[in-house]
C-alpha cells in the first residue's frame, strides 16, 4: 500500500439480496487530498461510503483506512478508527432534541474528559470556522437547510477527523449556501490537514473544489482524473453528466413494454 | 393454488414473528448490556424520567380518578345487594392495587409515553441521527435506548402506585361524600384487608414486568422501523397493539401465579 494514501479500495463487490451493488471497485485516498465520487442516484455512491466507515462488509474486497481493513475489525476497533473519522449526512442529521452548541460539543462530551470551559472555547471557535458562532443558543428546527448543513460541518470536524466523509452535501441548498458549504469544505480539509472524500452529483460546484474526481454508474467506476480532465473528457457518459444532457448512455426512459401496446394500439 | 399461497402466507408470517422475537430478545439483553453507561451519566436517564414518567402524571391521575370513581359506584350497587356496603374500600383498593392500577396504567403508558418513544427513535433513524452517532463511534443502545429503558422501568411502577392512590380517593368520593358509606368501616376496613407483600408488592412486580415489557417494545420497534413515514406510523401502532396484548396476556400469567392457587 502506498504510505500517502489513508483509505485504498481494492476489489471491492457488494450485492444486496444477491442484487450487485458494487462490482471490482478501485479507488486510492491520498492523504490531505479532497475528492468527488460522483454519479448519478442509486449508484453505489453513498453504499461505499458506508463501507469506508465499516457500516457494510463487503461481498470481496478489502478496504483500508489507516492502514487498518475495515471490515475485519470488531466493534470496538470499529470505533476507535470512527474516531478519526467525521461524517457529514445529506441533510446534516443534527440531534433535534440539543441546541446547536451541545450538537457540536456533542463528540467532544462522550470522547474526551476535557473541562466545559474547554468544550466551550473548541465549540465556539468551530462554529466560528463554519460562520455560525451567533447561532449557538438555536435549536436545528430554527435554522435554514444551508446554516443546519454548516452546523453539521463544524459537529463532523469537531474532534479535527483524519478523514471527512461528505454524503451530498450540496443537496437542496441554494445557489450562496451551495458556494459557502464548497468553500468551507475546500478550507477545512486544508486547513486541518485532512483527506475529504465528496459524494455528489453536484458537478460545477464539486469540479470548483476537488483535486480529483471518480465517476460511478450501475457499480462501477466508468472515468476518473483531475476537474480539467473531467471536464475536457469525450467520454459518452462523462460529457451527458457533466453537460446535464437529456439523452445518451443514461437514457431518458426507462426500460418498459411496447409503447402501442400500452396505448392500446393495433400494429 | 389459493390454498398453498394461504398456508405459505400463514407460514411466512409465523417465521417472520419468531424472527420479530428473537431480536427483540437480543436487542433487551443489549440493552442490559450497555446499560452501565446509562448509569454512570444518570443525568441521561433523568431527562428521560422526565419525558415518560412526568409528562405521563396528568393522564394518569385523571384516569386514576375516574376508574376508582366508576369503580366506587358499579362496588356499591354491587355490595349493597348483599348488605356488605362497608366493605366498598376494600373493594376499591383490591381491585386497584391488584389489577386496574398495573393494568390500566401500563395501558396508558404504553399508548402516552411508549407510543412517544417509537415515534422519536423512529424519526431519528429516518432523519440519519442514529447513524450518525453510530459514525461518531458512540453506540446508540447505551447513548440513546438504554437511559429511556430504565426511565421506563423505574417510572412504571411510579405511575401504577398514584394511579392506585389516585383512584383510591375517586372511590372514596363517591362512596364516602356522595352515596354516603361510613367513612370509619371505608378505612378501616380497608386497611385490615389490603396485606402489604400479596397485594401492594404483588402489584408492583406486575407493574415492574409491564413497565419492562412496554418500554422494550417501544424502543425495539422505534429502532427497527422502517426509515420512511409510512414505516414511523406503522412502528407507532404496531408498539401499542403490541404493548396493549401483552400486558393483558402477562396480567392473566401473573395474576394465575401470583393468586391462582390461593
Amino acid at each position: 500500500m502506498s504510505s500517502s494514501a489513508l483509505v485504498e479500495i481494492r476489489d471491492l463487490n457488494f450485492s444486496y439480496d444477491k442484487r450487485p451493488v458494487l462490482q471490482g471497485i478501485n479507488m486510492t485516498f491520498p492523504k490531505g487530498k479532497l475528492i468527488a465520487i460522483m454519479g448519478l442516484s442509486g449508484c453505489g455512491k453513498t453504499t461505499l461510503l458506508r463501507h469506508i466507515g465499516g457500516a457494510l462488509k463487503p461481498t470481496k474486497g478489502t478496504i483500508s483506512f489507516d492502514g487498518q481493513m475495515m471490515h475485519e475489525l470488531d466493534q470496538d476497533e470499529l470505533y476507535a478508527m470512527r474516531r478519526k473519522m467525521g461524517m457529514l449526512f445529506q441533510f446534516g442529521a443534527l440531534f433535534t432534541d440539543m441546541s446547536v452548541y451541545d450538537n457540536v460539543a456533542f463528540q467532544m462530551r462522550e470522547h474526551t474528559d476535557l473541562p466545559e470551559e474547554i468544550i466551550r472555547d473548541m465549540v465556539m471557535m468551530k462554529l466560528h470556522a463554519v460562520g455560525l458562532r451567533g447561532t449557538h443558543n438555536l435549536m436545528p428546527s430554527e435554522l435554514s437547510g444551508g446554516m443546519a448543513r454548516r452546523v453539521a460541518l463544524a459537529r463532523t470536524v469537531a474532534l479535527d477527523p483524519m478523514l471527512i466523509m461528505y454524503d451530498e452535501p450540496f443537496a437542496g441548498l441554494d445557489p450562496i449556501s451551495l458556494t459557502v458549504v464548497g468553500d468551507l469544505i475546500r478550507r477545512l480539509n486544508d486547513a486541518l490537514g485532512a483527506t475529504s472524500i465528496v459524494v455528489t452529483h453536484d458537478i460545477q460546484e464539486s469540479l470548483k473544489i476537488v483535486d480529483y474526481v471518480y465517476f460511478m454508474a450501475n457499480g462501477v467506476i466508468v472515468a476518473e482524473g483531475a476537474p480539467d480532465e473531467i471536464r475536457a473528457s469525450e467520454k459518452d457518459f462523462v460529457r451527458q453528466f457533466v453537460h446535464g444532457e437529456m439523452d445518451g448512455p443514461v437514457p431518458f426512459h426507462y426500460p418498459g413494454g411496447s409503447y402501442r401496446q400500452d396505448l392500446s394500439l393495433r400494429a | 393454488m389459493p390454498a398453498i399461497k394461504t398456508i405459505k402466507g400463514i407460514g411466512h408470517r409465523a417465521i417472520n414473528a419468531v424472527w420479530r422475537i428473537g431480536m427483540a430478545t437480543r436487542f433487551f439483553l443489549l440493552t442490559l448490556r450497555y446499560s452501565g453507561t446509562g448509569f454512570r451519566r444518570f443525568h441521561l436517564i433523568i431527562k428521560e424520567l422526565f419525558s415518560t414518567g412526568v409528562m405521563s402524571l396528568i393522564i394518569i391521575v385523571v384516569a386514576g380518578l375516574f376508574v376508582g370513581m366508576v369503580l366506587g359506584l358499579q362496588g356499591y350497587e354491587t355490595l349493597k345487594r348483599y348488605g356488605s356496603e362497608s366493605a366498598l374500600g376494600v373493594m376499591v383498593a383490591l381491585g386497584l392495587v391488584r389489577e386496574l392500577g398495573p393494568v390500566v396504567a401500563a395501558l396508558l403508558f404504553a399508548s402516552r409515553a411508549g407510543s412517544a418513544m417509537t415515534a422519536e427513535i423512529g424519526l431519528m433513524k429516518a432523519t440519519e441521527q442514529i447513524s450518525a452517532m453510530e459514525m461518531m463511534a458512540v453506540n446508540p443502545i447505551a447513548r440513546i435506548v438504554a437511559p429511556r429503558f430504565w426511565a421506563g422501568v423505574i417510572s412504571m411502577p411510579l405511575l401504577a402506585a398514584l394511579f392506585s392512590a389516585v383512584g383510591v380517593f375517586g372511590g372514596y368520593f363517591v362512596g364516602v361524600v356522595q352515596i354516603g358509606v361510613d367513612e370509619g368501616s371505608f378505612w378501616s376496613q380497608m386497611q385490615a384487608a389490603v396485606d402489604f407483600r400479596e397485594d401492594i408488592m404483588n402489584g408492583v412486580i406486575k407493574s415492574l414486568v409491564f413497565g419492562t415489557v412496554v418500554t422494550v417494545i417501544a424502543l425495539f420497534e422505534g429502532f427497527d422501523a422502517p426509515p420512511t413515514a409510512e414505516g414511523v406510523s406503522g412502528a407507532t401502532t404496531r408498539t401499542v397493539v403490541t404493548s396493549s396484548l401483552a400486558i393483558l396476556m402477562l396480567d392473566f400469567i401473573l395474576t394465575a401465579m401470583m393468586f391462582g392457587g390461593s
